[in-house]
């Protein structure tokens, strides 16, 4: 069929009752995520009288504790998002026929899940905070003799970041490990392959588009890091992440055009580790995914 | 080594691993309901006295029965209205190919790959430009921006898995569009539609940003509300913070019960299928 032909007969797919249907979400979409995003971008580009239009953007990378947040933020969520994955790729290629427990094990790693940051924040809190019961029994063991400092630190955003990501990821993982036929595996095993180059060989390249995406999401979720980093880290000092910086010249200056700016900024940031973690998947696999999943 | 034995010494690290992130979880979660019991805790394995005070002192203090109402309010919102709206968007998504549909998966997608603080300021400064920032509608509708886009994407599969022979022999035997949805499209797709209104719900319980940056001082839910009870530790004595966040934790944990009723754990976060 020539090409001018079927796009329009797909076209023609697309009726008045489709396309009602898909017009309240359009909708809803274009009004509140599109044309909020666009007036945030119109007012970031939006100066005081007089001044260059990029005024808003040079003010944020002039100001050394403006600029520093963007680095700092990156010092989060980078290690982290790595952290995550790699732990959460042999962790759930283990589990991709089941093990014993494996219901009690999911089930419990979908509570960190569902409970959200601020949950975690408070209980990380506690349990791991100076008098909390693992200083308490690190000391009493003798093993250490002043309490470990792990919150209100930088380490205490990166504990709150894995313990609610680090589920997230690996049972996302663990769904896609399971849905890869095991008959690929089966076969190679017949044809004298050892578990390390089924892994290696054949397993990973097909696991290669779950994990991108896995890296993809839990980058997002890392590089907003917003509660976690106020509640369990040190928000006026290291771990003051961008979210912040733009949270308070949105609500404490009520500077929206430069709020918007710093808002834009991390989008972009964001988007730029997107582009690179796309990029290197595309170095590391060329193959293509085949169509394995069962269904 | 031999393979046995490499393998063995490689599951004895996995299940020690696993252990000790659940002995994580359950500390942490253990730690802050033994907390709210505590009539005064510092530096023991245990509090010395015990009592429920705390829990009568949350729900003076913090007006429980307000956030909660705000809560419930919100949540119903989101997914009565997430759901009305991706119901039928889903269903286009399934069964029609039309050109410029992958441009419109990716528009649909966006909301949860931009960071929910580019466009939650914007949004908040739109709403109180238009003096409905701070209510309860404002929470509710900031809410559903990425709530709309994820129930599609959980409802297209179950619109799929429908044999469309069963729309064409329902045609042909004199249904009507409307009797089509009533009688075959409905029954048949009320798993997805239950298993995402969970979802959603839960969701919209736990979401910090969004709720954070549009509400008001009488529309804070639930998360929110804990958020400033920590935020401003000092305040108020910790024990009452930790009784709230039983509440919470509460709330939530028996929602995930009638959810895990439905769902496998894998399949609640992220669906990575190929398709």
């Amino acid at each position: 069929m020539p090409k001018a032909i079927s796009f329009r007969l797909r076209f023609q797919n697309l009726d008045r009752v489709a396309l009602a249907f898909l017009l309240p979400s359009l909708l809803y979409l274009f009004f509140f995520f599109l044309y909020p995003f666009f007036y945030g971008l119109v007012l970031s580009f939006t100066p005081e009288q007089g001044k260059p239009v990029y005024q808003n953007f040079y003010i944020f990378f002039a100001d050394e504790w403006q600029r520093s947040t963007v680095w700092k933020t990156i010092r989060l969520a980078v290690p982290i998002t790595f952290l995550v994955v790699l732990i959460s790729i042999p962790l759930a290629y283990t589990m991709r026929r089941g093990i014993r427990f494996e219901r009690v094990v999911t089930t419990s790693l979908i509570l960190p899940v569902s409970l959200g940051t601020v949950l975690l924040s408070e209980g990380v809190l506690g349990f791991l905070g100076n008098n909390g019961w693992l200083n308490q029994l690190l000391i009493s063991t003798g093993l250490i003799k002043e309490p470990v400092r792990l919150t209100y630190n930088y380490t205490g955003v990166l504990i709150g970041l894995f313990m609610k990501n680090f589920p997230f990821c690996f049972l996302m993982l663990l769904g896609y490990v399971s849905g890869i036929n095991p008959e690929i595996e089966n076969s190679a095993r017949i044809l004298g392959a050892r578990p390390m180059q089924v892994f290696w060989r054949i397993m990973l390249p097909l696991m290669a588009p779950g994990i991108t995406i896995a890296f993809c999401l839990v980058f997002v979720l890392d590089f907003a890091v917003f509660p976690t980093a106020i509640l369990l880290g040190q928000p006026a000092g290291e771990t003051r992440s961008i979210a912040i910086a733009a949270y308070q010249m949105a609500f404490e200056h009520y500077d929206m055009p430069k709020a918007s700016a710093i808002a834009m900024i991390m989008a972009g940031t964001q988007m730029i580790g997107l582009i690179i973690i796309l990029a290197l998947r595309r170095r590391l696999y060329r193959g293509t995914s085949l169509g394995l999943a069962k269904g | 080594m031999s393979v046995v034995v490499r393998r063995n010494l490689w599951l004895l690290a996995f299940y020690m691993f696993v252990l000790g992130l659940l002995i994580l979880v359950f500390g942490i979660l253990s730690h802050v309901v033994v907390s709210s019991f505590a009539k005064s805790w510092f530096a023991t394995p245990l509090p010395h006295k015990f009592t429920t005070n705390w829990y009568v002192y949350a729900y003076k203090t913090f007006q429980l029965p307000h956030i909660l109402y705000v809560t419930v309010v919100v949540a119903a919102g989101v997914v009565f209205l997430a759901l009305l709206i991706s119901l039928p968007a889903a269903y286009v998504f399934a069964r029609k190919d039309f050109p410029g549909k992958n441009y419109l998966m990716v528009l649909y997608l966006l909301p949860i790959l931009i960071p929910q603080m580019t466009y939650g300021i914007p949004l908040a400064t739109t709403f109180f430009k238009y003096k409905i920032g701070g209510t309860i509608l404002a929470v509710i509708l900031a809410n559903l921006v990425p709530m709309i886009p994820f129930g599609i994407f959980i409802l297209t599969p179950f619109f799929e898995q429908i044999a469309l022979s069963m729309e064409s022999s329902a045609r042909m035997l004199g249904a009507g569009r409307l009797k089509i949805f009533q009688k075959i499209l409905l029954p048949l797709c009320l798993p997805g539609i239950l298993v995402s209104g969970l979802l959603i719900l839960i969701q919209t319980i736990a979401n910090f940003e969004l709720s954070f940056l549009v509400c008001g001082p009488e529309s804070q839910t639930l998360v929110i509300n804990l958020y400033y009870a920590i935020f401003a530790a000092g305040m108020r004595p910790v024990y009452a913070v930790d009784a709230m966040a039983v509440v919470y934790t509460a709330l939530v944990m028996s929602l995930l019960l009638i959810i895990l009723r439905f769902v496998p754990p894998t399949q609640m976060v992220f669906r990575l299928d190929k398709r």
